[in-house]
């Protein structure tokens, strides 16, 4: 019996993004300032790892790398946290990634509905991106919205109560 | 009602009482705003606490409340802060536990979201209290979206003289750190969030040493949930025994509850301790919708055990639920009704559980995997008895056994629902599919029909 549990597994290989990467100064300097927000250095990882992802477009070998040279850490540590959140994204995404949420509450309101719905209007299974690089759609854990179910988060906004189809199409349509 | 960051529900008088206390803060225009807040009287207490009351007497105060921790575990908050070490050192540390990730629950979004400056002075007593100088918010990633006002709150704050040194003319200093996490719901663990927020995997820490002696970097550190310390201003300018006046001796004071599933009304209900489940579902949440049918209740957040109709008398407080077998936790109260097959929902927790095990113990790095899969085969009609005793088994194994409180987290629901739903699991062995689903049509209808308006 292998573990399969994301968050449990170690030692996942980051993927290459071809090319060397490394922060422009005023990201640098926003990684300093990051730095001098805690005690000590080594919390701002996430924080530098947040900028990264939004920089490179997710977290490859070489953006961790760029990371660990900026806060001055060994570079598998950084991997290390790279990869044990889910929010970190460790290949290429979609422009928009449409997070629906599967857990209990959300289930007994009609996330299945919801998520077979948005499967279909776009084509592509959980954990897929369309092939014109607009939307990655996947399933997520509680958002913390269990009252108004079932819910949808795009990128950082959370939309509740999805229940009419017809709305959902509208939601993804209005996206740029 | 509709908020720029969510959709809430109404706020309530809880019975017996002239008004809210966390939710009090909803009613005044503009709270979530600095004006708004300190036209209301916000940051007094705070103030006057820093400069004419001894951080002893804040620590007695919330001590002889009687306030036990919002965050799931009920620790009194007071004898929590009183355990770091005087004498010590080292620096000290605050941290507010805002990583809300416990399924069920989005009450600490509501209150963060609607009046962040009431956290803030919280923070600011509770710091004062421990004489911590530097305070952290672990907000969860998916909470990105709280960031900016947060972070508005905080630096409007300052700029009023609030934050940073010499606070108000009274020589005290404070800081604090807004951190966000990444999606992991084990960070909600105290320790394992420690672990985020110094730079690591959040993985949970062997206790002891608790926190409130080698914490954060190895120094004394707090960790309390934001209602928690919202709680604290109320009660340091009320008293504890005007907190006392609500709920039992021993849960004393008001909760906010999440209500979720098939109710009419869903949403955060701040009600007085110790009053009965059936009131939060008929009395606030509106009852169940018409055509859906109470089958279990898991009262406090996805991690404890169910209870079923016939328990819906239980009084809401720490000692009553656990009295009646199940756990007050965080306050996540989901509803589930009769279309709802028993298995189907535990396969869905189970898997929750599976993916957020943070695989540092192996009861649960294993356990969860084999009950996810076990459940899996029972739903879809291929399970026997032996895979039934082989689930319980697994469970019980993992029960007391793992490092943090996850893996009973994982083991608890599913061993509640194989003692109370038996001839439920039965159905599936024997008629080799489940009960519920041959109706979910009609199912279907009740989710998509409109709650009736209460
Ligand atoms: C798996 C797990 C998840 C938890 N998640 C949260 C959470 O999201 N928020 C929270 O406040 N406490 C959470 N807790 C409880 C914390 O460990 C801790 O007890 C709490 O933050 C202390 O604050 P309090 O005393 O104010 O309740 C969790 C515990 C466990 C074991
Ligand atoms: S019980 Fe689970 S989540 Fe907790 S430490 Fe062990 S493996 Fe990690
Ligand atoms: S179960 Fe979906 S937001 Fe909590």
């Amino acid at each position: 019996m292998g573990v399969t549990g994301s968050r449990a597994t170690i030692g996942v290989e980051l993927k290459s993004a071809g090319k060397p990467l490394a922060f422009e100064k005023d990201d640098r300097d926003a990684i300093a300032q990051m730095a001098a927000r805690y005690p000590d250095r080594s919390s701002a990882v996430m924080p530098a790892l947040w900028l990264a992802q939004k920089r490179f477009g997710f977290l490859s070998k070489e953006a961790v790398a760029a990371v660990a040279e900026a806060l001055q850490i060994p570079e598998p540590e950084v991997a290390g946290v790279a990869t044990f959140y889910s929010m970190y994204n460790l290949a290429p995404t979609g422009r928009h990634i449409l997070q629906v949420c599967m857990t209990l509450s959300c289930s007994l309101l009609g996330a299945d509905a919801l998520l077979a719905h948005m499967s279909k209007k776009l084509g592509i299974e959980p954990g897929e991106t369309t092939p014109d690089g607009k939307f990655t759609l996947r399933k997520v854990e509680c958002l913390a919205s269990c009252g108004t179910g079932p819910c949808l988060q795009v990128n950082e906004q959370v939309f509740q109560e999805l229940l009419d189809p017809a709305s959902v199409d509208k939601l993804i349509e209005s996206l740029p | 009602m509709k908020h720029p960051l969510g959709n809430y529900g109404p706020v309530v008088t809880p019975a017996g009482m002239k008004e809210p206390i966390l939710f009090g803060d909803f009613a005044t225009a503009g709270v979530e705003t600095l004006d708004g807040f300190r036209g209301a009287g916000g940051y007094q207490t705070a103030l006057d606490a820093l400069k004419n009351r001894k951080p002893e007497e804040i620590t007695e105060i919330v001590k002889a409340s009687g306030l036990r921790g919002r965050g799931g575990a009920g620790f009194p908050t007071g004898m929590k802060w009183s355990f770091v070490p005087k004498g010590s050192p080292k620096p000290k540390y605050l941290v507010v536990n805002a990583d809300e990730s416990e399924p069920g629950t989005f009450k600490d979004r509501e209150l963060m979201a609607r009046s962040p400056h009431r956290l803030l002075e919280g923070i600011l007593l509770a710091s004062y209290a421990i004489q911590s100088h530097h305070a952290f918010v672990y907000l969860r990633g998916e909470f990105a979206f709280l960031e900016p006002l947060l972070a508005q709150a905080l630096d409007d704050a300052r700029a009023a003289g609030l934050f940073g040194k010499n606070i108000g003319g009274s020589g005290f200093d404070l800081e604090i750190t807004l951190h966000l996490g990444a999606g992991a719901y084990i960070c909600g663990e105290e320790t394992a969030l420690l672990d985020s927020l110094e730079g690591k995997r959040g993985q949970p820490r062997t206790k002891p040493p608790f926190p409130a002696v080698e914490g954060l970097y190895k120094c004394p550190t707090v960790v309390n949930n934001v209602e928690t310390i919202q709680s604290v201003p109320f009660i340091v300018k009320n008293g504890a025994d005007w907190f006392r006046k609500w709920g039992p001796e021993k849960s004393p004071g008001t909760k906010v509850f999440s209500v979720s599933g098939l109710v009419n009304q869903p949403g955060n209900y701040e009600i007085e301790m110790g009053l009965p489940l059936s009131q939060l579902l008929d009395k606030y949440a509106g009852g169940m919708r018409s055509g859906a049918k109470l089958k279990a209740v898991i009262p406090g957040g996805s991690s404890v055990p169910w209870l079923t109709p016939d328990q819906i008398e239980t009084k809401l407080d720490f000692d009553s639920v656990a009295a009646a077998g199940s756990l007050l936790g965080s306050g996540g109260a989901i509803f589930i009704d009769d279309g709802v097959c028993v298995v189907d929902a535990l396969l869905n927790l189970t898997h929750f559980y599976r993916h957020e095990s943070c695989g540092k113990c192996t009861p649960c790095r294993e356990g969860t995997h084999w009950m996810e899969m076990l459940l899996h085969k029972i739903e879809d009609g291929e399970g026997g008895t032996q895979d039934v005793s082989t689930l319980k088994t697994v469970a019980e194994q993992i029960l007391g056994r793992s490092l943090c409180a996850l893996g009973d987290a994982a083991a608890m629901p599913i061993l509640s629902v194989l003692q109370k739903f038996p001839d439920e699991i039965d159905h599936h062995l024997t008629a080799k599919r489940c009960l519920v689903n041959e109706r979910r049509e009609s199912v279907e209808r009740v989710r998509r029909a409109e709650p009736a308006t209460v």
